[in-house]
């Protein structure tokens, strides 16, 4: 397991945050339904770098890359034939200049789009297209990977195992949970936290975690149970700002800045590590749950 | 005797090769077609339709129960041809203009394949003139609409309204579905249908088709 930037941080801090949404703050900028983010690297570099240096000045230990959707696989299945490296590499450079020496840089990395079982693609073309994304992502100057709202083991597996054999970089890995009728939680593909934790763990991640999903509180349960399963791990947690609604036409995401983070004292009560935010959030959502953390600047 | 019980559970549990083997043995020994598919299989797929909802069993095992219903299905659709037997009703889905996911939409996709539908996917990114040029040209009982993101989801309402200004939209029944469309958007939209997974909107076609 390899230990670098984030691990050295959580030891002398036990909480650590990160930033939030980027592809909502890209839709007031001019994003519109349907346009790839990730072609903004190349097309629209400034207002990237803008949202980037957004979350750099509130003081977050680490920000994330514009690659989410960035895999080889999830760009053809959207019909871009396009160089899948460069725009990975672009998006590392970016948040990496944003960075500086500042804060650390996580290569955001999403699924291919594409279920294993299905046969659409092979494990090996699977795998390949993981390992370019992350070998640009670390050509462009991230310090780690960040595999994030997965579903499925199989993937995952091979995405770690990608970074693993491919980079020298600290690997982070995040599963969006949702509950079920029982009341506990499982992606849509039926893994559990505790699954998720030992197979990650297992194949190379050091880092693990939770994004997306319905909202801050429901984080806490989910951080309860990978708890339950390994005390010591370092937890990610970037969840969104609830469901969201259409409300006149509108996108909106229902919980406010100070109602995520009035869940802050839980969520470090659980035992998570990391905070950040998914769709939705916004710097100022950022700032209200660093406020309230018992981290004064 | 073919055993047609087993085919209940080899769909139910999603194995492919058995559906498949008792299948092709049920319709050597010349069993009607039909009897197949409404007391074996559109039953086994209610149950693990049911499993799903009550969140007893996930996607992939959704996943495997459609495919191996799909295999059985491919060798009976030729006797059902053979004898002129309709489907159960013709649906067009896709995922709308500017949304580019297709996993969801798949899965109900194979459900209503699965439950004895006639199923034309058009794919994501589909334009509204795209799905008006359907509806014109064939015979279709259900149009299906799939957004994940709620950007895109007003995208929804421009097929209808597009569907309204073709002067076809008395012909079909819309269904709407994706994470953050709701039975109230639904109603705002003017579709005719919302359900809020795969097996719903089983029934829910069912239920729109008898209505």
């Amino acid at each position: 397991m390899r230990t670098t930037g984030i691990q050295e941080l959580l030891k002398s801090r036990s909480l650590l945050f990160c930033d939030g949404a980027w592809g909502t703050i890209f839709q007031s900028a001019g994003l519109k339904p349907g346009e790839i983010a990730e072609l903004w690297n190349r097309d629209h570099r400034k207002k990237v770098l803008e949202v980037a240096h957004s979350y750099v000045d509130l003081g977050v230990d680490m920000i994330e890359t514009n690659s989410f959707r960035g895999n080889g696989i999830a760009l053809a299945g959207i019909g871009l034939e396009i160089d899948a490296a460069e725009l990975n590499r672009l998006a590392a450079e970016i948040s990496r200049e944003a960075a500086g020496d500042k804060c650390l840089v996580l290569g955001s990395v999403g699924p291919t789009g594409k279920i294993l079982m299905m046969g659409d693609v092979s494990e090996n073309e699977m795998y390949d297209a993981f390992a370019v994304q992350v070998q640009a992502i670390e050509q462009g100057g991230a310090d780690a990977i960040c595999f994030e709202t997965m579903s499925a083991l199989d993937e995952a597996e091979l995405a770690v195992k990608a970074a693993v054999e491919n980079t020298n970089l600290e690997i982070i890995c995040t599963f969006t949970f949702t509950k079920t009728v029982g009341g506990d939680y499982k992606t849509v593909m039926g893994v559990t936290p505790a699954q998720m934790a030992e197979k990650m763990l297992s194949a190379g991640a050091s880092i693990i975690g939770t994004n997306c999903g319905n909202g801050m509180e429901t984080m806490i349960p989910i951080v309860k149970a990978f708890r339950d399963f390994d005390s010591n791990i370092p937890l990610l947690v970037q969840p969104n700002a609830g469901i969201p609604k259409i409300e006149n036409g509108k996108t909106v995401f229902p919980e406010t800045p100070d109602e995520m983070a009035s869940h802050v004292p839980g969520l470090i009560d659980a035992g998570v590590s990391i905070i950040g935010g998914c769709c939705g959030t916004t710097p100022d959502h950022i700032t209200a749950i660093m406020n309230n953390s018992g981290r004064r600047e | 005797m073919a055993d047609l019980n087993k085919l209940n559970e080899s769909i139910i549990s999603g194995d492919l090769d058995t559906s498949v083997q008792i299948t092709k043995e049920a319709l050597a020994e010349r069993t009607d077609p039909q009897e197949i598919i409404q007391k074996y299989m559109i039953p086994a797929m209610d149950v693990i339709g049911g499993k799903f909802e009550r969140n007893e069993v996930f996607v992939p095992e959704l996943l495997m129960a459609a495919r191996a219903m799909k295999g059985s299905l491919e060798l009976i659709k030729p006797f059902l041809a053979e004898r002129g037997i309709e489907p159960r009703g013709r649906v067009v889905i896709g995922t709308v203009k500017g949304d580019l996911h297709d996993i969801g939409k798949n899965l109900v996709a194979s459900m209503l394949e699965g439950s004895g539908f006639e199923v034309e996917n058009l794919g994501v990114d589909v334009p509204s003139d795209k799905i008006v040029a359907v509806v014109q040209s064939k015979e279709v009982d259900i149009v299906a609409l799939s957004a994940l993101l709620t950007t895109t989801m007003p995208s929804m309402k421009d097929v209808i309204e597009a569907l309204k200004d073709a002067g076809v939209r008395d012909k079909v029944k819309v269904i709407v579905g994706g994470p953050a469309v709701t039975q109230e958007f639904c109603d705002q939209i003017g579709a005719d249908g919302y359900s809020e997974n795969a097996n719903g909107a089983v029934g829910l076609v069912r239920k729109l088709l008898t209505a």
